[in-house]
């Protein structure tokens, strides 16, 4: 029978995944860390850190191409990982998922080959207004490089993308529609589906950039039917520096190599090289298997949970800090769309965000304070930062009401 | 006054508190009692970069000191600004250059305020240095 959990075995669920994430039994200025910064970076699992530890403890070896056992065993544990991330985003083929740095490499790798070869002196760029700044300037770096436009979508006024407009910007010249999934800064979960449909309609290439999307639901890439998806592992529990890129089959083999090195190649001599297939095209060079690892401990970990579960628990606690915030006549949410993800972004009357910022870290609690890597869209709201509290799947209600009242104290600070 | 002596009375006057509270609230005051800078200078080419907030730093040399005027648009920082401007503002490029910041260590401001690009506080002092050298060079080559 599928029973909804009650509040109370929420509660006392939260507490035993809690209580699986060293960090967060940590005090900050001798009070117990509130991490309300999950849209930067997201905690790790003991899980994931166990994952790591132990790959340098007993597996490490380079992988691919060695035959001895570690090297064997490495090379099956590193594309296991590509494996559950072809499961977890629903991608055609393993071979369809490249291993980058993260989200901004991913998007400099599209930028760098697909776009090197596609893209032409007069040809358009189309992104939103919402994009974080890696959405950005890769493609203003290419516009400038081939004399190609970059054209912006602008949003309504609750900070939904204005489907109108983006509908009137696709033209002829359009080649590319590079969206973000979810805003780093507003919490907009954009119809990148609709999007996607209708961009295909008139042969557009389409990439959505999600960074903010994976860790807070089900992200299926042939639903969605765009061409690349970029997302960053540690965003979903797992380590820094490493991520990825989906990209559809036809594309990546039409596109050029990335970086040169070993790996990527099947055969060099000093005339001529011929490279190697899918996915090792775009993977030069020794790859990050121990953090490879981790991220599939990570995507287990998230699996077991149950991003149905997360959803579900990360929209309560938006609604109820919305419901929280909103009730204060002084501070004023930035970013109302019908769709959000758990974060807000909010302005308290006359305080600068960097001096609320200050005092809230003083009493133990992680927020953002500033441009959030979005400065054209801090331009067009017409302001110059926010605090941005964002929430992930191990926050409480509790640490909400901390909040609240760290505000309170702001307001008697500087009022 | 000497700027050795500016910083020891901040040092003392920041030993008063007993915590953080205490110490923000006083650099809020300090903040909002920095002296109003004259907005004309409240120019692009002022501000300082790498700063979460806005922060104007105007220097002026008439020819023995230089005088410093500030404005932020963030409580704190003007706090900060306030702290920096009775430190070196009335000294020679000389007296300034060979100054030590060691009395924000002592203070707790640089364990308190990150000494990464947030606060610009960093930036500030690297900034009122630039003055600093630049007006010395302007006198010696006059």
């Amino acid at each position: 029978m599928d029973t909804k959990p009650d509040l109370l075995s929420t509660a006392s669920e939260i507490e035993k995944i809690r209580a699986g994430f060293p960090i967060l039994s940590r005090t900050v200025h001798n009070k117990p860390l509130v991490y309300f910064d999950n849209a930067a970076t997201t905690q790790k699992p003991q899980i994931v850190i166990d994952a790591l530890v132990n790959y340098y403890t007993s597996l490490n070896s380079n992988v691919h191409r060695g035959v001895h056992f570690l090297s064997q065993q490495a090379t099956a544990a590193f594309e296991e990982v590509r494996g559950k991330l072809r499961d977890f985003l629903n991608a055609a083929h393993s071979h369809e998922i490249i291993f980058t740095r993260g989200c901004t490499e991913s998007i400099n790798l599209v930028a760098s080959t697909w776009g090197r070869v596609n893209i032409k002196a007069g040809d358009e760029i189309l992104i939103s207004a919402l994009e974080h700044h890696s959405n950005i300037v890769p493609w203003q770096m290419l516009c400038e490089e081939k004399g190609a436009k970059l054209k912006v979508c602008p949003i309504l006024d609750d900070g939904s993308l204005n489907m109108t407009a983006f509908t009137q910007l696709l033209s002829e010249k359009t080649k590319l529609v590079a969206i973000t999934h979810i805003s780093n800064t507003l919490g907009t979960i954009l119809p990148v589906k609709e999007i996607t449909r209708i961009a295909h309609e008139k042969g557009i290439v389409v990439l959505v950039d999600g960074a903010q999307a994976l860790s807070h639901m089900p992200v299926d890439v042939q639903d969605i039917g765009c061409d690349f998806y970029t997302f960053s592992a540690h965003k979903v529990y797992a380590p820094m520096g490493i991520g990825g890129l989906y990209g559809r089959e036809d594309l990546l083999n039409a596109m050029p190599p990335y970086q040169g090195g070993g790996e990527m190649i099947k055969n060099v001599t000093f005339e001529n090289t011929t490279y190697n297939d899918l996915p090792f095209k775009f993977e030069a060079g020794t790859p990050n298997v121990g953090d490879v690892i981790a991220f599939g401990a990570a995507i287990d970990y998230l699996k077991n949970i149950g991003l149905d579960f997360i959803e579900a628990h990360e929209q309560e606690l938006l609604r109820y800090a919305t419901e929280k915030l909103s009730s204060n006549p002084l501070i004023r949410i930035i970013g109302n769309a019908p769709e959000k993800a758990s974060l807000i972004s909010f302005l308290i009357d006359k305080i600068h965000p960097y001096d609320a910022g200050t005092i809230i870290d003083q009493l133990g609690i992680a927020v953002r304070t500033g441009t959030h890597c979005t400065q054209p869209l801090m331009h067009s709201l017409g302001i110059t930062g926010t605090i941005r509290a964002s929430f992930a799947f191990y926050n409480t209600k509790e640490e909400i009401d901390r909040l609240i009242d760290a505000i309170a104290k702001v307001e008697s600070f500087f009022l | 006054m000497k700027i050795e002596e500016s910083t020891s009375a901040i040092v003392d006057e920041f030993g008063n508190f007993d915590d953080w509270i205490d110490k923000y609230n006083y650099l809020i005051e300090l903040g909002k009692s920095l002296p109003l800078i004259d907005e004309k200078h409240k120019v692009e080419s002022n501000l300082i970069q790498g700063c979460q907030s806005r922060v104007w730093l105007h220097a002026e040399f008439d020819g023995t000191n230089i005088n410093f005027t500030a404005d932020s648009d963030a409580v704190i920082t003007k706090g900060i600004a306030n702290l920096l401007i009775r430190t070196f503002s009335g000294h020679t490029p000389q007296e300034i250059m060979d100054s030590s910041t060691e009395f924000l260590n002592e203070i707790g401001l640089t364990e308190h305020l990150s000494p990464t690009r947030s606060n610009g506080m960093l930036s500030m002092i690297k900034q009122i240095k630039m003055y600093a050298l630049a007006f010395k060079t302007k006198q010696s080559m006059s």
